[in-house]
């Protein structure tokens, strides 16, 4: 795919923002905004592979791949650069597997205005350094996602939510067999199991799931850690959160109460991590010109944890 | 070496565990690969904080270092070179922790692969990633490399498995990279550091992802009268929309090699078998089960025996996992190769392997995971016989460049180390590797972490210390 139209836009100096759909925060405001070429370019079903631009929509590309019966790991809506770029996976996490697993080979424009590739076409290479999964979650600040490659997988031949109430949803973890989502309220535990539909129905039996139409909503503001033993002890105050169980990862809706973005500064090496990924970013954009303001310390929003 | 330097190790890990003797130091010059280096001193650090004093010791005396762990590499990716301060983590082996519920467990990283899995097997869990060499292969050497095996068809590779590092950096300071969580936010520094083969800095805790153990599983082994029919029947397996746990092929030469070897009922006029394995709850397996032995006997399978039980399933891997045993069988030595095409180009690369190897006038056997198309090209010579090291290292470097040619990459597994590092320009043009060496420089700006690994030197910095010392044997 030819970028150099996109890296001629992007140039080499001067702050520059990317835009994409504008679903996930959208592009920094008051700074030049380009925007990366859009397009499903190889459909591989026999590789498991897909090939396209970074401004292709998730759903055309999804709904593109469900023609080959395949499917890929991304957060429905926005862009695929954007999707990558933001880095959180959806309600699908534990049986999929993090988003950044779905990246295979990324073709950026660096912050002096060249094409660079990373990764390889294949689904399994380990040939250099693994600069994908370092993009994948870096907002845009030490590159803007051109074109992608990436990991797609079989559509299950049976999909269904299902529903308990519990207090405590650690049996559940312990019981069910590799299910793809378990999200839980503190009251009240959305199972979706994949599969085979004897299968799937067994499961559902044992543990005495009754099916339901629509899950309980992901919050889609501040995301934390958590494990699950200190979730059922004492249950977080602020409510709505949901647990995707099983990952570690809490979802809520509070925005701006400047809790630092979980799980990367805790600890007594904070300040040296910071540093770590401050020359990551120095190295790849010495002039922080990349989407300007979205880094900070390699927390990506230098505000709250408030982003979607 | 200098005096001060040795010093400053003595004092680090105390004065037996600092090794200088030339026997000693003769052991750890190279991995299991063929290339030789030079250890300037092996120490066996029994800490975090003594990995921290040994390597703040180089830093200050602007000296490499070598994180090593077992010494199974097999591209040169734990060679010393010149003469490095090899830290060998054997002594670092422990099981730190295990949380059953959540399914993770913090390891040291000289702790052994299988030694993980077996730990952790009586609450019905594993460590996914199994390279052939899984019983001598440590963790920290998985994460250095990436590790695979043949169960990462479904389950991805080592990355998909490590969820944090706790790395001292190249100066000596303690960071940990990711967190117990399977998504945090931020610059994944974790994921950058597994793979890194060592340049990043040494891993003194790891914590990893354990899987469930799948309550259904079924082995088929299938039989073919031509690679090709073989190759195509992985890539309708997967074009059918199903994930074995494992997808993995053997070729004539190696069937009878294999077979000579554990007599374990192999077709020895077969052209090609592949084994599958198919794990997951009961219904899935068995519908799966029936529908890869249609695409087989579609694709021409002249037999599909699905393994009765344990001991029949245990019997067909072992056939699969005794092929770097059987080949002495044919000749006293061997290059293993490992390289990944699409799953659509392996029968025409294997068509050209055949080809380079008969123009070379050495004998190969595959035996590979095809679910990937991760090619592993066995050649198989005796060294004695004169000028056949230039033959196997031609042959060698053909199949790289077909590879390449193909669509497909430099290594699945394997790691690029020191044997493919010449070969990174066949992959990334000039601007792809200086993201590469910034990556580098940015955790190591005095590039003393496993120097003159990976990446090629650049045109301007001619050290000829960079060339190991030579020896293939």
């Amino acid at each position: 795919m030819d970028l150099s139209a996109f890296a001629a836009e992007v140039g080499d100096h001067g702050p520059v923002t990317v835009a994409g759909l504008g679903t996930r925060g959208g592009a920094v405001a008051g700074v030049r905004a380009v925007s990366p070429p859009s397009g499903i370019e190889r459909i591989q079903p026999e590789e498991m592979t897909v090939s396209c631009a970074a401004g292709t929509p998730v759903d055309d590309l999804v709904a593109a791949l469900a023609e080959h019966g395949q499917t890929v790991n991304l957060p429905a809506g926005g862009t695929v650069g954007g999707a990558l770029s933001v880095g959180r996976s959806d309600y699908r996490l534990l049986g999929y597997g993090p988003l950044r697993d779905v990246l295979l080979q990324m073709h950026y424009v660096s912050a002096s205005g060249e094409v660079v590739m990373a990764g390889g076409p294949t689904v399994k290479n380990v040939s250099g350094f693994d600069l994908c999964r370092l993009f994948v979650g870096a907002r845009g600040t030490l590159g803007f996602l051109g074109s992608v490659i990436l990991r797609t997988r079989p559509i299950p031949t049976h999909s269904a939510w299902f529903r308990i109430a519990t207090a405590d949803p650690r049996s559940l973890l312990a019981g069910l067999f590799r299910p793809i989502s378990v999200l839980w309220d503190g009251e009240h535990a959305d199972v979706l199991l994949e599969g085979h539909p004897a299968d799937v129905a067994a499961q559902a039996a044992e543990f005495a799931l009754a099916p339901c139409e629509q899950p309980m909503r992901l919050p889609t503001g501040r995301r934390w850690t958590a494990s699950l033993a200190e979730l059922v002890a004492s249950p977080p105050d602020t409510r709505p959160f949901v647990a995707l169980v099983g990952t570690g990862v809490v979802a809520g809706d509070g925005i701006g109460d400047g809790a630092a973005a979980p799980g990367m500064t805790g600890g007594p090496d904070a300040a040296r991590h910071q540093a770590l990924a401050a020359a990551v970013k120095h190295r790849f954009d010495p002039e922080h010109r990349l989407n300007p303001h979205r880094y900070s310390h390699g927390n990506g929003d230098s505000g709250s944890g408030a982003r979607t | 070496m200098t005096p001060e330097l040795v010093e400053r190790l003595v004092a680090a890990v105390g004065r037996d565990q600092v090794r200088l003797g030339p026997a000693e130091l003769d052991l750890y010059r190279r991995d299991a690969s063929n290339i030789v280096g030079a250890a300037g001193a092996v120490v066996f650090p029994g800490s975090t904080v003594e990995v921290q004093a040994c390597v703040r010791a180089c830093a200050d005396h602007a000296h490499p270092f070598v994180a090593r762990g077992s010494g199974t590499g097999l591209s040169g990716g734990a060679t010393p070179l010149d003469g490095a301060v090899v830290i060998a983590m054997t002594k670092m082996n422990r099981l730190l922790s295990v949380d059953p519920v959540e399914r993770r467990a913090w390891v040291q990283p000289g702790m052994l692969n299988l030694d993980l899995s077996r730990a952790v097997a009586h609450l019905g869990v594993h460590f996914a990633p199994d390279p052939s060499s899984q019983q001598s292969c440590s963790i920290g050497g998985n994460v250095a490399n990436n590790a695979g095996g043949p169960h990462c068809l479904a389950d991805g590779v080592t990355s998909a498995h490590v969820l944090a590092v706790e790395v001292v950096l190249p100066d000596g300071s303690l960071v940990q990279l990711g967190g117990e969580a399977d998504e945090v936010d931020g610059y994944d520094l974790r994921g950058a550091f597994v793979g890194s083969e060592g340049m990043l800095g040494v891993a003194t805790r790891v914590c990893v992802r354990l899987r469930q153990n799948p309550p259904a599983v079924r082995t088929l082994l299938m039989d073919f009268t031509s690679v090709h029919a073989g190759a195509e029947t992985v890539s309708a397996i997967i074009a059918a929309g199903m994930v074995p746990a494992a997808l993995e092929m053997m070729d004539r030469l190696c069937i009878e090699a294999v077979e000579a070897y554990v007599h374990a009922g192999l077709p020895t006029d077969a052209a090609a078998v592949l084994l599958v394995e198919l794990t997951g709850l009961p219904a899935a397996v068995e519908a799966d089960t029936a529908a890869v032995a249609d695409i087989g006997r579609a694709h021409g399978a002249r037999q599909v025996r699905v393994a009765a039980d344990d001991a029949e399933r245990a019997l067909l891997w072992k056939g699969r996992k005794s092929a770097f045993g059987a080949i002495a069988r044919i000749k006293p030595n061997y290059y293993l190769h490992d390289t990944v095409v699409p799953r659509s180009q392996l029968p025409s690369v294997l068509d050209t392997i055949y080809r380079i190897v008969d123009q070379h006038q050495l004998l190969v056997l595959n035996v590979f995971h095809a679910g990937e198309g991760n090619l592993h090209p066995l050649l198989v010579f005796d060294k004695r016989e004169p000028g056949v090291m230039e033959r196997v290292h031609a042959a060698g470097e053909e199949i790289v460049r077909v590879s390449v040619a193909a669509g497909g990459v430099l290594s699945g597994e394997h790691g690029i180390g020191l044997e493919k590092r010449e070969f990174m320009p066949l992959m990334f043009g000039p601007a792809d590797l200086a993201a590469q060496r910034e990556l580098r420089r940015a955790f190591d700006p005095a590039e003393l972490a496993n120097p003159h690994k990976v990446l090629p030197s650049p045109a301007t910095c001619g050290d000829i210390h960079a060339a190991p010392e030579g020896a293939w044997i």
